[in-house]
């Protein structure tokens, strides 16, 4: 028996939230009393790195930079099979999502996705997720010998521990996919707004977006990414990506800062598991104050000049 | 050409979300259920991808009678016809084990990029797998020209744009398209429109919920003087630590 982590490599590199996966595998590891084997597919990433997160084998299977979901599925389950593992766990990244479900149909696996606790395993498998879009959590027992778990990126602290991991290269092949990749597109020197801790977003307040220069000027400085509420985004104001909410992205930074947004319960359900959330507001009735950490009753106008000095000091 | 739209029913999104029985249930009591967003545009792309080439759109659900007026709706925006596979869902596991059973022969299989309510966002890969089919999440964009689909996709950190021949299975993200909204004549079709009533297949879910919680409230805004806003880059970094 053993706990397989799939760890991701995106351009050459393991991402942040692969780390969160092995060091919540390894703790995953620890409880069943097993080890914990990582498998990565593509090339340029140090496999040796993921002992420090406590991985105890790293396979390799060093071709397939391209990600795609069914030919990556079918190597992670011959992993999972080569190494016994009944315990899956994987990053819910857009790669994650695409990923997990694919492998739990091959392994006959239970499912869960949106993972946000450790199991708990004192009476079956139980772990949390969240549900109806960050406003509620639920319990969920996963009846199946095999799991899938899917865990939301930002959720674990990222645990560090001694010894070195064996890393070998794996014998398994990756398999051609179905799919064609015609074209990748990714945004370069832009902090992907999925992954950032920090995220500046500006709502229908901010009056037209010749002002987005203040909330982009904040961003650059807080090394925050930047993000925007429905209509900004219908009204072509800002890209769709930027987009969050019930309908938009679902993001769970470190710090999330609204602007001249009014906290409707579509936008909030997207952000209110950010772990400390500010909203700057004209109005004082605005319904973003009672989900918001720290406040300012004011004009955006005023108050953006104000933070974007402050922030440079 | 033959397109499957699969939706699920899930509360208006301005539900405010409470449980009974001592956390085990989600309150239904007063919920409007809608058509999940996210599949209003898989419909719609799959109306339009079927319309430009002489094709139909088969609608499919996995529940309840309850379900009916909310597949009617998607008839209304101009579907040929709808199936529901009478099981209540457990999960998404059990929910593409019964969609596979009815998947055969359509050229595009579409799903939305998840259900606002439990948010698995699941279907679309399993469907992919027990159908050996590829599957391409959160795409913003479907196209079909000379025997085979294209796709834009959202990916982590920009877009790919990716194809293959049919069939195949495809989530919808925003940006997809505008939402159709039906017509007076589109409701007054669907109310004749075949909607086939099947018994379930499968023996029901991998999982079990067995309780919720609420996110624990915040313990109340601290206000900082507006004249004095760069106090609050102080704050964020002294005393919340997070910048
Ligand atoms: C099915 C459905 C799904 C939806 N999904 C989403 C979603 O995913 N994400 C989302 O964001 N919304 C979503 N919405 C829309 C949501 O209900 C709100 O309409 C939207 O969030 C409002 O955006 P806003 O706060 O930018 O604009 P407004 O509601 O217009 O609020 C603007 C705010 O700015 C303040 N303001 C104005 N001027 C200033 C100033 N100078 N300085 C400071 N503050 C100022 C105002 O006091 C006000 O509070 C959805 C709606 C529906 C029906
Ligand atoms: N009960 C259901 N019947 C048919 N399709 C469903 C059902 N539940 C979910 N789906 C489809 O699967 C998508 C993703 O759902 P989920 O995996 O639950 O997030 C939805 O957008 C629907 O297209």
């Amino acid at each position: 028996m053993s706990v397989l982590v799939f760890a991701e490599i995106s351009d050459g590199k393991f991402k942040k939230a692969t780390f969160e996966a092995v060091s919540y595998g390894r703790q995953v590891a620890d409880m069943l009393g097993t080890q914990v084997v990582a498998i990565a597919i593509g090339t340029g990433a140090d496999a040796s790195e993921l002992s420090t997160y406590g991985a105890h084998v790293v396979k390799t299977i060093a071709t397939g930079d391209s990600f795609t979901a069914d030919a990556y599925a079918a190597a992670v389950n011959a992993s999972a099979n080569e190494v016994s593992a009944h315990t899956i766990i994987i990053s819910n990244t857009y790669t994650g999502k695409s990923l997990a479900p694919r492998v739990a149909q091959l392994m006959n696996a239970a499912l869960a996705t949106n993972v946000v606790s450790l199991p708990d395993t004192s009476n079956g498998f139980q772990v949390k997720r969240s549900v109806f879009s960050g406003k509620a959590f639920a319990f969920v027992n996963l009846q199946r010998s095999h799991k899938v778990i899917a865990i939301t990126p930002n959720s674990f602290e990222i645990k560090t521990f001694g010894g070195s991991a064996n890393v070998e290269n794996s014998a398994i092949a990756l398999g051609a996919s179905s799919l064609n990749i015609d074209s990748v597109n990714k945004v370069t020197g832009k902090i992907p707004l999925t992954e950032a801790e920090v995220v500046v977003s500006g709502g229908r307040g901010m009056k037209g977006p010749e002002n987005w220069h203040m909330i982009e000027e904040l961003a650059n400085i807080l090394g925050a990414a930047t993000a925007c509420s429905k209509p900004v985004s219908d009204m072509d104001w800002r890209p769709h990506s930027e987009h969050v909410g019930q309908t938009g992205i679902t993001i769970k930074p470190n710090l999330y800062i609204a602007i001249g947004i009014s906290g409707a319960i579509q936008h909030l359900a997207g952000v209110s598991s950010s772990k400390v959330i500010v909203a700057i507001n004209k109005d004082p009735e605005a319904p973003f104050f009672k989900a918001a950490d720290y406040g300012i009753v004011g004009d955006a106008f005023d108050v953006l000049p104000q933070l974007i000095s402050a922030a440079k000091n | 050409m033959k397109i499957l739209a699969c939706i699920s029913v899930v509360p208006d999104t301005t539900t405010k979300i409470t449980f009974t029985d001592n956390n085990t249930q989600f309150n239904t009591a007063g919920v409007q259920y809608i058509l999940n967003p996210y599949d209003e545009l898989a419909v719609t792309r799959g109306l339009e991808i079927a319309e430009a080439n002489a094709g139909t759109l088969t609608i499919v659900h996995v529940g309840k009678a309850d379900a009916e007026p909310v597949i009617r709706k998607a008839l209304s925006m101009g579907a040929n016809e709808a199936i529901r596979i009478d099981a209540e869902a457990m999960d998404a596991q059990q929910v593409a084990e019964e969609i596979a059973k009815i998947a055969e022969g359509y050229d595009l299989i579409l799903t939305g990029r998840e259900s606002i309510d439990y948010n698995g966002g699941a279907v679309c890969g399993l469907l992919g797998s027990l159908l050996g089919i590829p599957s391409i999440n959160v795409v913003t964009r479907i196209d079909y020209a000379d025997g085979k689909f294209s796709f834009d996709r959202d990916i982590d950190g920009g877009r790919e744009s990716v194809s293959c021949a049919g069939p195949c299975v495809a989530s919808a993200q925003k940006e997809l398209c505008e939402p159709r909204i039906p017509n007076m004549r589109g409701i007054m079709a669907a109310r004749t429109k075949p909607l086939q009533v099947l018994p379930a297949q499968t023996q029901g879910g991998y999982s079990q919920y067995s309780a919720f919680e609420l996110p624990v409230a915040k313990s109340g805004v601290k206000l900082i003087d507006p004249s004095e806003a760069g106090k609050l880059i102080e704050i964020l970094r002294n005393e919340a630590k997070v910048i």
